[in-house]
């Protein structure tokens, strides 16, 4: 037999305001995106493109590009990641703080792209998680805000809590360690 | 002037010189390694041959031969206007070659680099250190046996000594790791 919710008042005016809570949250956060350029290759011509007025990232409220990491809340990640690189993005994604969203610009960041070799990175999913992937190379400004509008969704469609009755258990909390790299992707 | 430089250098080491051919003007001598650094002293400070400017030294990995690797020096000289090639074999057994470092300070990074891309170690210099892969790479990429798609461990992030010089042992490794072997610019110069 199915158990039957009842739900009493305070756990209904509860879920009101969580979902109120949520929804401002969500729209404040998707319009307020600080970007940390994390630009290493031709990519960045692409990133310089959309800021510029043609196409003008700043009318999605991605206004500022933030040069420290400590600032910005979206990391976007452009262009190609070797290997020697690997270790200062991780760095540069820890030292951001929560909330914070990742955007793998282009194909080299997204997957390697056509630099299957032994130098580069084949996607920096293998170290960070990334939250929305913009294919091309280099990806038309257009596909860049279609991303974008994307990342926005999910910000939008993000829940939150009023009170963590559950705070998760020590062991489950990721280790803020330079460890994870090693013996990652052999 | 052409075959000028292949007979000057024959002339004065008869022994080290294995092979010497000349090609449109393209003058390469092969010699013995153990006579390499003399050979190339001889070719920067005869003022004949004035050849002080080495342009590039890489490496040839020819897999299905022995020896299997062949160094090849490319010189230019400023004034007299000339090239002169010198190649050097090494086998897979003992890929070493001494260093020129001390007749030409700027080849530190090339030697770095065959031994970072080829694995060809110079002795008579300071240690062996990769130009650009870092050191925790496995293999020497260039050379062809290496795997086409192999992948790398990821490695954690090196330490930084400061702000100015870059990775290195940082302030919490043991003291004795943190004195650095001196760099090969401030070697003492053998004139």
């Amino acid at each position: 037999m199915a158990q039957e919710f009842i739900t009493t008042r305070r756990e209904e005016a509860q879920g009101f305001l969580e979902r109120m809570v949520s929804r401002g949250l969500g729209w404040a956060r998707k319009y307020s995106l600080f970007t940390y350029p994390f630009a290493t290759a031709c990519c960045g011509m692409e990133f310089m493109s959309i800021s510029g007025a043609r196409y003008d990232i700043a009318r999605f409220g991605a206004e500022f590009p933030r040069f420290s990491p400590r600032q910005a809340d979206m990391l976007m990640v452009i262009g190609t990641i070797n290997l020697k690189q690997a270790p200062i993005l991780k760095r540069v994604y820890e030292q951001m703080a929560e909330p914070k969203w990742v955007v793998a610009f282009g194909v080299c960041a997204s997957s390697g792209g056509f630099y299957d070799n032994y130098a580069v990175l084949q996607g920096i999913d293998k170290i960070i998680p990334v939250d929305v992937y913009i294919p091309g190379c280099p990806p038309r400004p257009e596909q860049v805000l279609d991303g974008l509008i994307l990342l926005q969704e999910k910000i939008q469609a993000q829940s939150h809590k009023l009170i963590d009755r559950h705070p998760p258990a020590p062991e489950t909390v990721r280790p803020a360690g330079r460890d994870l790299l090693i013996g990652g992707t052999k | 002037m052409s075959e000028f430089a292949l007979q000057r250098v024959a002339e004065r080491f008869p022994d080290a010189v294995v092979q010497g051919y000349a090609y449109r003007g393209d003058e390469t001598l092969v010699i013995q390694r153990e006579h390499l650094v003399e050979v190339a002293r001889f070719c920067k400070d005869d003022p004949e041959l004035d050849l002080k400017l080495p342009l590039s030294v890489t490496c040839v990995d020819f897999i299905d031969e022995k020896p299997r690797f062949e160094l090849v020096y490319t010189l230019y000289s400023i004034t007299k206007k000339h090239h002169l090639r010198l190649k050097v074999r090494v086998g897979e057994d003992d890929p070493t070659v001494p260093s020129t470092i001390s007749v030409w300070r700027g080849m530190d990074w090339w030697e770095r680099y065959c031994w970072d891309m080829y694995g060809i170690r110079f002795s008579d210099r300071g240690p062996m250190k990769r130009l650009w892969m870092y050191e925790e790479f496995e293999g020497h990429p260039l050379r062809k046996d290496f795997p086409l798609r192999g992948r790398q461990p990821l490695i954690p992030e090196a330490d930084i000594q400061d702000i100015y010089r870059g990775p290195g042992p940082g302030p919490g490794s043991p003291p004795a790791s943190r004195s650095n072997p001196p760099r090969p610019s401030q070697l003492p110069i053998v004139k």
